[in-house]
């Protein structure tokens, strides 16, 4: 009430300095008319002394205001019946506006989300991966995760460090759960004790495993994730205590975690306590991902130095058995380079994610440059009107203020549009981004993104807004008065910040379409390389596993996989069946370890370390890799368990000089095992992606001698991807078919990871697909903007010329010269861009070679190529506003003056 | 804006001082109050229009005047200005900030000259 009343009377206090001031005036005026002056004199004498009078008013009524903000309204007020009259203009500003910043919240929304978001734990800044390198270690630098940790160096670690506040390892496995409906493939995070702990996420009900959890002789448990928890249970609180059936083993449900809650970067069905096991456990397996929470204020490099201590230890406490020699792993050089744990989540996808953000925020900016170009048009049309009223008494920095509120109020319109613009585009991004995006599932559009709209909208005005602004105070309001810019072609100075915008823009247009052809290049140079494999849309692969449950002997599992092999090669259309422990690009390596050739001495006495697979007779027809010498596996070989290998032809060439020459070589694992002889070698497979080189493989036969088992037996392998040819891969059909023809097998096997080659293929090139795609779209908007900004400011030169133009054309100038002298003038602008630009972009390039393949970040092609295109354009949307100029009628355009 | 070079710039809070002490004697309308000063001053004072009214509704909004319709001298409606109870109040204060501040210019110019 009280504000309401203030109002009223404040009218009523602008009426009193109207109604003081006026008489004020009039009161002198008549004091002079009795000292003897004129009427209109004596009145004019008044008002000159007093000064000016909207002036003093606006002095007078900014007491009462609630300091600027109520003359800002009234700015805005102004702006917003301005932009009405003219909603062509406000349409293309607000819409260029909507799509460059919301094209922009939706890259930034990844990228916070991703990468600086930090990890969704309790204070996970004192997350760390337990990362290990180990240089004596040959061929271990192809791991993708250096050397993880095996459970007795796990062990080590944990009772002895003083570095950490807790540690755990862990590891991913499929699970069959029965019990609940049908037979169910689960995918199951074991878990040593320490892992929970460190992670710090409280179960949604229930407990953690405690203590007794990871005894092996005690009680056996599990806990469910709220996905599985909810499909599975419809979210009963009353599972705490319920009993379920995993791969056989019957264990009580203890606990429940939160919706969110992943484990690292896995998603997950169940927890497993991994209940290790001190008097079996050996110093292998590496194959456990260790993660640590730091004591407060203990450093990275402090906890490397104490970990790295414990590793003789490690080797004095534990042994792989008699007869062999625990401090042989001195030779590694196991070295701890623990990381934070969030540089293991996000992985390698930075990069990518920066170059996009970067590529998108080049493009507002010339988006930007084209506004600011509107902007300065319209500003000059009101020349007159701001001279005069400067002339009237308004301030340059209250006539500048006004500009720049127009701006960003047109930012900000535009930034509450792009917010619309920006889910859309977020949801587009998710879709077509790279399906391994680490923390998607986190991605959103949250209050930091809105804060990212919020600024770089005020940005964006004050940016365009600033160039007419700083042209305006340029600008003498006597010259545009008097007139003589009405009459004469503009000046030098009135051009040279539109030109600077067009060279700003094509340099920036330059780099993006350098940019954007690269990554073309880049992928038409992967889809040349051979992969190893052919035909891959027809390729089907599906997962199977075989738990001890159903088949506890190998010479069981084996004879239920061949029986599964037949099964599906019956299927009506399937061409060739086989399995294998993995297929390529299916992310997983099998298995590394070392290989000797016969004969051949090793410098340091170990032989490096190499990329193993097992597969079955039938993969690589399946898979379409071609023999390149010797034969495959049959199935008596494999029955008869005889001692052979197949390898790749690079390990082939390296080892023996050729393919041909491998044949009946030998090779062993170690010394004490017995000799393998080769019997095939086939092509090189690029199982790690297109953009990886083909590592060395040795193919093992999918059944083989395990000597490391107590006592040595015959072992195989539970966990196989089926391939299989046919051309009726990826049909539901076929799917339907598969799943009778392992069902007629055994009713009890779920099959999983149902995918074509092709799928995996493209899957290893999402990345660049992705960046190339956001790329593409990103120059060529550079390129329809900067041919937008030439076009409007050719033809407005031409629109401001006419008059010089019709006096050329009366003198006799030819058209075509006319023609010329403003294509020229295109080219030339065009020209200083091209060069700026590449200069920039050859420096940016270097940036991005991490995303190349095959390709120079300095291919002559592209630096080529890519300044025709734009002269190219720029000399075409020149020709259309010149050909215009060359029309004018002389005597039209002399007479219009 | 006609500036005379002549006059030079008041020290803040100077021409509110002179408003109050004016209007103290009487009420008075703007233009009547500029001409006040002029005169009492001997032209030594000239106040600007510029300043005025702007102070004026500085005042008003302290509470240290109010104003009023009124008629000025050749009978055209105006606004009378008339010092307030707080006005005054703040007038005894400001004298006396400024006696001291003027004794102690006063001191200084002395010693100098010494």
């Amino acid at each position: 009430m009280q504000s309401l009343s203030k109002l009223f009377s404040r009218r009523r206090r602008f009426d009193d300095i109207s109604v003081s001031i006026q008489e004020h005036i009039e009161e002198r005026a008549e004091e002079l008319m009795e000292e003897g002056m004129a009427r209109k004199e004596a009145e004019q004498g008044a008002r000159r002394e007093f000064g000016n009078v909207a002036l003093m008013k606006e002095r007078s009524r900014e007491v009462w205001q609630w300091s600027a903000l109520e003359s800002l309204l009234a700015d805005l007020k102004l702006t917003l019946r301005r932009l009405r009259r003219s909603p062509g203009f406000a349409a293309t500003v607000l819409l260029t506006l909507a799509i460059g910043i919301g094209a922009n919240t939706a890259v930034f929304s990844v990228l916070n989300s991703v990468l600086l978001k930090p990890l969704p734990y309790p204070d996970s800044g004192r997350l760390t991966a337990l990362w290990l390198d180990a240089p004596g270690a040959n061929g271990l630098a192809n791991f993708n995760s250096g050397l993880r940790l095996s459970p007795s160096l796990f062990l080590t670690f944990a009772e002895h460090n003083h570095s950490f506040q807790s540690m755990g390892i862990w590891a991913m496995r499929y699970a069959t759960v029965t019990g609940i409906a049908q037979p169910d493939q689960a995918d199951a995070a074991l878990v040593s004790g320490g892992v929970l702990e460190t992670l710090g996420v409280r179960p949604e009900t229930g407990q953690w495993f405690s203590a007794a959890d990871q005894d092996p002789h005690g009680r056996k448990t599990v806990m469910l994730s709220y996905g599985y928890w909810q499909r599975r249970f419809g979210g009963d609180r009353g599972v705490i205590g319920r009993a379920i059936q995993v791969d056989g083993v019957t264990r009580e449900i203890v606990g429940v975690m939160p919706r969110g809650f992943r484990m690292v970067d896995q998603d997950f069905d169940l927890l497993i306590p991994m209940a290790l096991d001190h008097a079996t456990l050996k110093m292998y397996p590496f194959g456990y991902d260790g993660i640590g929470r730091l004591k407060p204020g203990v450093t990275l490099a402090q906890a490397d130095g104490d970990l790295a201590q414990l590793v003789p230890l490690w080797m004095d406490s534990w042994s792989n058995g008699p007869g062999t020699n625990s401090h042989s792993y001195a030779k590694w050089r196991i070295t701890p380079n623990f990381r934070p744990l969030k540089n293991k989540v996000i992985g390698n996808v930075g990069s990518v994610l920066w170059v996009v953000m970067a590529t998108i925020g080049l493009v507002m900016l010339i988006a930007c440059t084209n506004v600011a170009n509107l902007l300065m048009v319209r500003a000059e049309s009101r020349l007159q009107e701001l001279a005069i009223r400067a002339a009237l008494g308004a301030g340059r920095r209250r006539i500048a203020r006004e500009l720049l509120v127009e701006s960003v109020a047109l930012g900000l319109m535009g930034g509450m549009l792009s917010i619309g613009v920006a889910y859309a585009g977020l949801r587009l991004l998710v879709a077509i981004g790279p399906a391994d995006l680490p923390r998607m599932n986190e991605i959103v559009l949250d209050e930091s993104s809105l804060g990212f709209t919020l600024l770089l909208s005020v940005f964006c005005g004050l940016f365009f807004g600033s160039i007419p602004v700083l042209k305006y105070l340029r600008t003498s309001s006597s010259a545009v008065l008097t007139g003589t810019n009405r009459t004469a072609s503009a000046s030098r100075p009135r051009h040279r910040s539109r030109n600077a915008l067009v060279v700003a823009q094509v340099a920036m247009a330059l780099v993006l379409l350098v940019s954007a052809l690269l990554m073309i290049r880049t992928f038409a140079a992967l889809r040349n390389v051979e992969p190893g494999f052919k035909d891959a849309e027809h390729v089907q692969t599906v997962n199977i596993w075989i738990p001890e449950l159903q088949a506890p002997d190998p010479h069981t599992v084996a004879q239920m996989q061949r029986n599964i092999v037949n099964q599906l090669a019956a299927i009506p259309g399937v061409t060739s069946v086989g399995f294998a422990a993995g297929v390529p690009m299916d992310g997983n390596d099998p298995n590394w370890d070392q290989i000797m050739v016969e004969g051949k001495n090793y410098a340091g006495g170990e032989p490096p370390l190499r990329l193993y697979n097992y597969v079955s007779p039938g993969y690589f027809q399946s898979l379409g890799t071609h023999l390149v010498a010797g034969r495959g596996f049959t199935w008596d070989d494999l029955n008869n368990v005889l001692p052979m290998v197949m390898v790749s032809e690079s390990f082939a060439r390296e080892s023996w000089g050729s393919a041909a020459a491998a044949i009946g070589k030998r090779v062993r694992k170690y010394d004490s095992s017995p000799w393998q002889q080769v019997i095939g070698v086939v092509e090189d497979v690029h199982v790690h992606g297109v953009d990886d080189k083909a590592p060395a493989i040795i193919y093992w036969p999918a059944i083989f001698y395990d000597r490391y088992a107590t006592p040595p037996q015959m072992g195989g392998l539970r966990f196989v991807t089926y391939v299989i040819h046919t051309e009726r891969a990826g049909t539901t059909g076929f799917l339907s078919e598969m799943q009778q023809a392992v069902w007629s097998v055994s009713g009890n096997l779920p099959l999983a990871s149902v995918e074509t080659m092709q799928n995996l293929y493209s899957q290893s090139l999402a990345r660049t697909s992705f960046t190339l795609v956001m790329l593409a779209i990103a120059g060529s908007m550079a390129l329809a903007l900067g041919i937008i900004g030439i076009y409007g400011v050719i033809s407005y030169t031409v629109s401001q010329r006419t008059r010089e133009i019709g006096i050329r054309l009366a003198l006799g100038a030819q058209k075509s010269e006319l023609k010329w002298m403003f294509v020229r003038s295109a080219l030339l602008l065009t020209s200083a861009g091209v060069v700026i630009g590449l200069a920039t972009a050859a420096t940016m390039m270097q940036l991005m070679k991490s995303l190349l393949f095959g390709i120079s970040p300095l291919d002559p092609f592209t630096y080529i190529t890519v300044p025709l295109i734009l002269v190219v354009s720029a000399a075409a949307a020149s020709y259309l506003p010149a050909r215009r100029a060359a029309a004018v009628d002389p005597v039209e355009a002399l007479r219009a003056e | 804006m006609a500036r005379n070079p002549e006059h030079r710039d008041l020290f803040p809070g100077a021409l509110e001082i002179m408003i109050l002490q004016s209007l103290r004697l009487k009420p008075m309308h703007g233009y009547a109050l500029v001409k006040h000063i002029k005169q009492v001053s001997d032209n030594l004072l000239q106040v600007e229009e510029g300043s005025l009214y702007p102070a004026l509704q500085r005042m008003l909004r302290e509470g240290w005047l109010e104003s009023e319709m009124g008629v000025s001298a050749k009978g055209r409606p105006t606004r009378i200005y008339r010092v307030t109870d707080a006005g005054i109040r703040h007038l005894g204060e400001e004298v006396v900030s400024i006696e001291k501040m003027f004794a102690g210019i006063t001191r200084v110019l002395a010693i100098a000259k010494a």
